[in-house]
C-alpha cells in the first residue's frame, strides 16, 4: 500500500525551490565563483559586446516566459491536484477554447518577431561590417595547432596571435586538413575554419592582456589540446614584436651541431627557420620560437624540460599529436635544444 | 474502480502448458506480431541505453577534473562517438518505433500493423545496425591499429572521415551500422503510415484517432522525409573512402558544408522524430491522470504538423558558426524562433488540461510532470540558441550539450519512463511497484538537474564541447565535477527501474484490462492483448470511446 | 464483472487491402525521391566546380534512343497491367516482357555509354567531381532499373507458370507504379545531367 498523502505535496514544494534555485544562480552569476578567462558575459571586443548586447535581451524575454510559464504550471499542480476526500465524480470536461488558443498563438508570434528583429540586426552588424582599416591576418587551422601570418608585414607565426589594442584586426580564418574553430569568447563569437571555404571575423579589443580559448569544432585526437592565445598589445609593444618576428633567425655559432642536426634530421621537413635552410610547412614556423612563451599550442610552458620532452616524445606530452618522436639520442636531443633555444 | 469490459473471456497465455525455450525463442525471433517486436524493439533499446550510459559515465569521470588522466583521449574520443550514436538511433529510435509498434494498432482497433513481415523485418535491420556499429570494437582494426570504435563524433564530419584523416574501418562501421538501420526505419515509417491511414476501425475518422495515434503519423511522415537524405549523404561517404570518390574531398574541390547540409537536414528532424511521439505519450497520458480531455485536439493536431513541416527547414541553425551569408544566417534564425510558436501551443494545452482537473500523482503523471518544466527550460535554451549571435558564443559548447540532453533526457527519457510506467500493465498484465516507481522519479530528477542544470554553466564560461581535457585555471573545474556527481543518482534511479520492471513482471498484483480508468481502445482488451487484440473490431463514435461507455448519460460525442 | 456491449456502427468505407500496398508504395516513392533528391542536389551544386578533366560539355552525348526506350516501358507497363485487368493473361504477359526488353536496353545502353566514358574518354568516378557525381546519380538510378528488372522479372517467370492471374492485377499495378517512378527519376536525371548541366 503506498501513501499518497506526503508525496503528493511534494511537487507543488519542488516546483517553488526550482524557481528560487534558478532565481539563485542568476544572482550568482556575477559573482567571483564564476570568474573565468573565458567568460562570454565579459566582452572586451566590438563584436563580443553586440553578442552580449543581444544575449541580455533574450535572456530577459526567455527569464520572463520562464517565470509566468512556470508559475502557472506550479499553480495548476498544486490547486488541481487530488484531493484525499475526493468524491471520485470527473471534473467538468473543457474540450478547448479558441479564444485562449488565439490568445498563446498571437502573443508568442509577436515575441518572435521583436526576436527575430534584433537578432537580425546584431548578424547585420557583426558579418557585413568588416572595418576597411583592420589589420589583416591570416589563421591557417592545423591537426593541432594554429598558424599566423600577417601578410602586409611579412611575418608568420605559430599558436600566440599578437594584435594592437584599439583597432581592429581581420582575421581570414583558413585550414590545412580538417574543420576548426576560432573561439576567444571575450573577444568575439566562434568562426569556423574549413578547407576550401575561407571565413572572416574580426576583433577590436579595447584593453591590453592575454586573451583565451580553444578550438571548437571537433577536428581529430587532440581538438582538447588546440589552445588560443592572443596577446593584445599597445601599438608600440605590437610594432616592435613585429619588428622582431620579422627580423631572420639569429645564427649562433655555438649551438652549429644542433642546428646541423636539426637542418639534416627530417626537422626540416615540416618546420620553417627563416635565414637558414629549414623551409617546411607542415609544422609550426621556429624561427622566433622562444619569443613564445608556450610550446604545442598554449598546453606547455616554454621551458627548457618541455621543450627537450617535447622534441623527444611528444606523445608525452600530447598523445596523438602529428608530430612524431625523431628518435634521438641524449646527446643529439640536448644539442638541437640548445639551438632551438636560440631562436629568439 | 474501471468496468471491467471484456471483449473474451480472460485466458492465460497460451504456454501455460511447458513448453522448450527453443521453442520460445523461435516464436519470437519469427515473430510478425507488433506486440511482441514492439516489445522486442524495447528491449534492445534498453540494453544500450545501458551501453550507452556507461560511455557517459567513462566520459564523466574522465572530465570531472582538469587533466584527468582515466582514459587516452583516442578512448574518450570514441565514447562520445558512440555514446550519441547508440542513444540515438539505438535507444531511442527503438523506443519510439517499439511504442509506435505496440500501441498504434490497438489504438485504432486493427489486429495488426498493415505489412506484419516489413515489421519484422525492420526490426532485424535496425537490430543488426547496431549489432554492426559495435562489431567494430572488435573488427575495425586498420592501418597502423587506427581501427576500432568510430571517433569522428556522432555527425561524422567531413574531412575528418576521409580516408586521409580516419584510416582504418572504424568509420566505416558507423556509415554501415546506420545505414542499414536507416532502411529499417524507413520501412517502420511505410508501416505506420500505411496503418494509420488504412485500418482504422469504423467510425474512426482521422479526427476521432488518439493523439498518439495521430502524432505516430507524423513522425513516421518525417522519418520518410528526413532519414533518406542521411542514407543518400552516407552512400556519399562510401563512394568517397572506397571509390575514390570526390563529394566530400576538399582537395578535388569538394565541400565540406555540403555533408553538415546532407547530415543537418537529417539531424534536425530526426529530433523531432524523437520528440513528437514524447509528445504523443504526454498527450495520452496528462488527460487521464488529470481525469479531463485534452485541451484543444485540433490545435494539437495542427500545431503537431506545422511542426512536422517548419521542421524541416530549420536545419543549419546547426551551422550558424560555418560561414553562411548573413541572409542565410537570418533566414534560419526565423524559421527555429518560428517552430517555438506551434511548440509552445502545445505545452500551453498541456497546461490546460491540467487545469481545473483532479490531478493524480502517480509515477507516469510525475514523470509527465517534469517533462513539462524541463521541455519549458529546453525550450527555452533553444530559443537562446536560435539567436544566431548569441549561438556564435554558445554554439559548439557546453552550453548546446546541456540543451540537447535537456531535451532528450529530461524531455523524451522522461516522456519515454512515463510510458513504461502507464502501459507496462497493459504490456505485462501486472502492475508496477508504486513506491519503487516514486522512488526512480525523485532520484532520477535530482540526478538530471545536477547533471544537465550545471552543465550550462561550463558552457557560458567557454568551455567547447568533445574535448577529452580541459585547463585548469578556466573556472571549469567544480561545475564538471558537481556535473559528474548527478550521474551516481542518475545510474541508481535507472537501477531501481530496472528492478521495478523485473521484480513487477513477477510478483506485480494482477492489473486487469483498465487499470488507470482511460478512454483508448488499449484499454478494452486482455492486460497483455491476445494475439489477435480483439474479439471484435469495435466501432466508435468520438475520440474516447471508453468514456462514452463508462459515461452514457455525457458521452464525448455530444461535444465534440 | 460487467460485460458491456460495444454497439455496431455503420462501417466506415475502409480502404481496402490493396490501397495499403499502394500507400506502401507512395512512401517507399517518397523515401526515394528524397534520396535523388540530395544526389541532384549535389551534382547541380557541383556544376562547374571541377579542378580539372573532362566536363560535362566535353564527352556527354545525349541518349536519345536509350531514353525514348525507358520512357515508352512506362507505357508498356500501363497496357500490360490494362490487360491483366481485362484478364487478358496472353496480352499481359507480351506487353509485360516488352517492358523487360525496353528496361534490360535501356541499361545496356547505359553500359555501353560507360564504357565509352571511362576507355574513350578517360572519365571515372575518380577523376574530379563531375565523375564523381555523374557515376553516383546515374549508377543510382541504373541501380533502381535493376531492381525493378529483377522483380519484373519474377513476375513474369510467374506469368510464364500460369499463377498471374486478374485478381491479382492491383499488386501487378503497385509494382508498376515503381516502375513509373523509375522512368520519372530518369525525366530528372536526364534534364539535369544532359540538358541543364551540358
Amino acid at each position: 500500500m503506498q501513501s499518497t498523502r506526503n508525496i503528493s505535496a511534494k511537487p507543488p514544494l519542488l516546483k517553488a525551490l526550482a524557481v528560487l534555485f534558478f532565481l539563485a544562480c542568476t544572482c550568482l552569476a556575477q559573482s567571483p565563483t564564476f570568474s573565468s578567462p573565458t567568460n562570454i558575459f565579459a566582452p572586451a571586443s566590438t563584436p563580443a559586446r553586440s553578442i552580449f548586447g543581444l544575449s541580455l535581451f533574450v535572456l530577459a524575454i526567455t527569464a520572463v516566459i520562464f517565470v509566468v510559464v512556470v508559475t502557472l504550471l506550479t499553480y495548476a499542480v498544486v490547486k488541481f491536484r487530488k484531493r484525499k476526500n475526493d468524491d471520485g465524480r470527473e471534473p467538468a470536461q473543457v474540450y478547448g477554447s479558441n479564444q485562449v488558443e488565439i490568445a498563446w498563438t498571437v502573443i508568442p508570434i509577436l515575441i518572435v518577431v521583436v526576436m527575430f528583429m534584433a537578432t537580425a540586426r546584431v548578424i547585420a552588424n557583426v558579418q557585413k561590417s568588416v572595418p576597411d582599416n583592420a589589420l589583416q591576418v591570416t589563421v591557417v587551422g592545423h591537426q593541432f595547432w594554429w598558424e599566423y601570418r600577417y601578410p602586409g608585414l611579412k611575418v608568420v607565426t605559430a599558436n600566440e596571435l599578437h594584435v594592437p589594442v584599439g583597432s581592429p584586426t581581420a582575421l581570414k580564418l583558413l585550414s590545412a586538413d580538417t574543420d576548426h574553430s576560432f573561439w576567444v569568447p571575450r573577444l568575439a563569437g566562434k568562426t569556423d575554419l574549413i578547407p576550401n571555404h575561407p571565413n572572416v571575423m574580426w576583433i577590436d579589443p579595447q584593453k591590453p592582456g592575454l586573451y583565451l580559448g580553444q578550438c571548437a569544432q571537433y577536428c581529430g585526437t587532440q581538438h582538447a589540446k588546440m589552445l588560443l592565445r592572443v596577446y593584445v598589445e599597445s601599438r608600440s609593444d605590437f610594432d616592435r614584436w613585429i619588428q622582431q618576428q620579422s627580423q631572420p633567425a639569429q645564427v649562433d655559432e655555438a649551438v652549429a651541431e644542433g642546428r646541423r642536426i636539426f637542418e639534416t634530421t627530417a626537422c626540416v621537413n615540416c618546420h620553417a627557420v627563416t635565414g637558414s635552410q629549414a623551409n617546411g610547412q607542415f609544422g609550426p614556423d621556429l624561427t622566433h620560437l622562444m619569443s613564445r612563451e608556450t610550446i604545442a599550442a598554449g598546453i606547455a610552458a616554454n621551458n627548457h624540460e618541455n621543450l627537450r620532452l617535447w622534441i623527444q616524445d611528444p606523445s608525452r606530452l600530447k598523445p596523438g599529436a602529428l608530430m612524431p618522436a625523431m628518435g634521438l639520442s641524449e646527446h643529439d636531443l640536448d644539442a638541437v635544444t640548445a639551438y632551438l633555444e636560440t631562436l629568439r | 474502480m474501471a468496468t471491467d469490459l471484456i471483449t473474451w473471456p480472460e485466458t492465460q497465455e497460451a504456454d501455460a502448458t511447458f513448453r522448450p525455450f527453443v521453442d520460445r525463442l523461435h516464436e519470437w525471433v519469427t515473430t510478425v506480431d507488433h506486440k511482441r517486436l514492439g516489445v522486442m524493439y524495447i528491449l534492445y533499446a534498453l540494453v544500450f541505453l545501458l551501453i550507452g550510459g556507461i560511455e557517459a559515465t567513462i566520459m564523466r569521470i574522465q572530465l570531472s577534473a582538469a587533466h584527468k588522466d582515466f582514459v587516452s583521449p583516442q578512448v574518450f574520443n570514441r565514447m562520445f562517438t558512440m555514446h550519441g550514436t547508440t542513444m540515438i538511433f539505438f535507444v531511442a529510435m527503438p523506443l519510439v518505433f517499439g511504442l509506435a509498434n505496440y500501441l498504434v494498432p490497438l489504438m485504432i482497433g486493427a489486429r495488426d500493423m498493415a505489412f506484419p513481415r516489413l515489421n519484422a523485418f525492420s526490426f532485424w535491420l535496425t537490430a543488426f545496425g547496431g549489432i554492426l556499429l559495435y562489431f567494430s570494437l572488435i573488427g575495425a582494426n586498420g592501418l597502423y591499429g587506427a581501427g576500432n570504435a568510430p571517433d569522428v563524433g556522432w555527425f561524422a564530419y567531413a574531412p575528418l572521415t576521409s580516408h586521409t584523416f580516419s584510416p582504418g574501418h572504424s568509420t566505416d562501421f558507423w556509415t554501415l551500422g546506420l545505414l542499414v538501420s536507416g532502411f529499417g526505419s524507413i520501412g517502420t515509417a511505410i508501416n505506420i503510415i500505411a496503418t494509420i491511414l488504412c485500418m482504422r476501425c469504423p467510425g474512426m475518422t482521422l479526427g476521432k484517432m488518439p493523439l498518439l495515434v495521430w502524432l505516430n503519423l507524423v513522425m513516421a511522415g518525417m522519418v520518410i522525409l528526413a532519414v533518406s537524405p542521411l542514407s543518400a549523404a552516407q552512400i556519399m561517404l562510401l563512394i568517397d573512402r572506397y571509390l575514390g570518390g570526390h563529394f566530400f574531398d576538399t582537395q578535388a574541390g569538394g565541400s565540406a558544408t555540403i555533408w553538415m547540409h546532407f547530415f543537418w537536414i537529417f539531424g534536425h528532424p530526426e529530433v523531432y522524430v524523437l520528440v513528437i511521439p514524447a509528445f504523443a505519450i504526454a498527450s495520452e497520458i496528462i488527460p487521464v491522470f488529470s481525469r479531463k480531455a485534452i485541451f484543444g485536439y485540433p490545435v494539437m493536431v495542427a500545431a503537431t504538423v506545422a511542426i512536422g513541416f517548419i521542421g524541416m527547414s530549420v536545419w543549419a541553425h546547426h551551422m550558424f558558426t560555418v560561414g553562411m551569408s548573413s541572409n542565410a544566417n537570418t533566414f534560419f534564425v526565423l524559421s527555429t524562433m518560428a517552430i517555438a510558436v506551434p511548440t509552445g501551443i502545445k505545452i500551453f494545452n498541456w497546461l490546460a488540461t491540467m487545469w481545473g482537473g483532479k490531478v493524480e500523482f502517480k509515477s507516469p503523471m510525475l514523470f509527465c510532470a517534469g517533462f513539462l518544466f524541463q521541455f519549458l527550460v529546453a525550450g527555452l535554451t533553444g530559443i537562446m540558441l536560435s539567436a544566431a549571435p548569441f549561438d556564435w558564443q554558445l554554439g559548439n559548447s557546453y552550453f548546446v550539450v546541456a540543451h540537447f540532453h535537456y531535451v532528450i533526457v529530461g524531455g523524451i527519457l522522461f516522456c519515454l519512463f512515463a510510458a513504461f510506467y502507464y502501459w507496462y500493465p497493459k504490456m505485462t498484465g501486472r502492475m508496477y511497484n508504486e513506491p519503487l516507481g516514486k522512488l526512480h522519479f525523485w532520484l532520477f530528477l535530482i540526478g538530471f538537474h545536477l547533471t544537465f542544470d550545471f552543465m550550462h554553466i561550463p558552457g557560458l564560461l567557454g568551455m567547447p564541447r568533445r574535448i577529452y581535457t580541459y585547463e585548469p585555471g578556466r573556472g571549469w573545474d567544480s561545475w564538471n565535477f558537481i556535473v559528474t556527481i548527478g550521474v551516481v543518482f542518475q545510474g541508481l534511479g535507472i537501477l531501481v527501474f530496472a528492478a521495478n520492471l523485473i521484480w513487477s513482471y513477477f510478483r506485480g498484483k494482477v492489473a486487469g484490462n483498465d487499470p488507470w480508468d482511460a478512454w483508448t481502445l488499449e484499454w478494452s482488451t486482455n492486460s497483455p492483448p491476445p494475439a489477435y487484440n480483439f474479439a471484435a473490431i469495435p466501432s466508435v463514435k468520438s475520440r474516447r470511446p471508453l468514456w462514452d461507455l463508462k459515461h452514457p448519460e455525457d458521452p464525448d460525442w455530444k461535444y465534440e | 464483472m460487467s460485460v458491456a456491449t460495444i454497439t455496431a456502427f455503420e462501417p466506415e468505407v475502409q480502404w481496402g487491402p490493396s490501397a495499403r500496398g499502394r500507400l506502401g508504395m507512395y512512401c517507399l516513392i517518397a523515401a526515394e525521391a528524397a534520396i535523388f533528391t540530395i544526389f541532384v542536389v549535389a551534382y547541380l551544386f557541383y556544376l562547374g566546380k571541377s579542378l580539372s578533366g573532362p566536363t560535362p560539355q566535353q564527352v556527354l552525348h545525349v541518349p536519345v534512343l536509350f531514353t525514348i526506350c525507358l520512357l515508352s516501358s512506362s507505357l508498356t507497363i500501363h497496357l500490360a497491367v490494362r490487360s491483366l485487368r481485362k484478364a487478358k493473361i496472353g496480352a499481359f504477359a507480351r506487353w509485360w516482357f516488352l517492358t523487360l526488353f525496353l528496361g534490360a536496353t535501356f541499361l545496356a545502353g547505359t553500359a555501353v555509354e560507360w564504357r565509352h566514358l571511362i576507355y574513350d574518354e578517360g572519365l571515372t568516378i575518380q577523376t574530379n567531381l563531375f565523375g564523381t557525381t555523374y557515376y553516383s546519380l546515374v549508377g543510382l538510378h541504373a541501380f533502381h532499373v535493376l531492381m525493378g528488372l529483377l522483380a519484373l522479372c519474377t513476375v513474369w517467370l510467374f506469368a510464364m507458370f500460369g499463377k498471374v492471374k486478374s485478381e491479382h492485377a492491383e499488386r501487378v499495378d503497385t509494382l508498376a507504379l515503381y516502375w513509373h517512378f523509375v522512368d520519372t527519376v530518369w525525366v530528372v536525371v536526364f534534364l539535369v545531367v544532359y540538358v541543364i548541366g551540358r
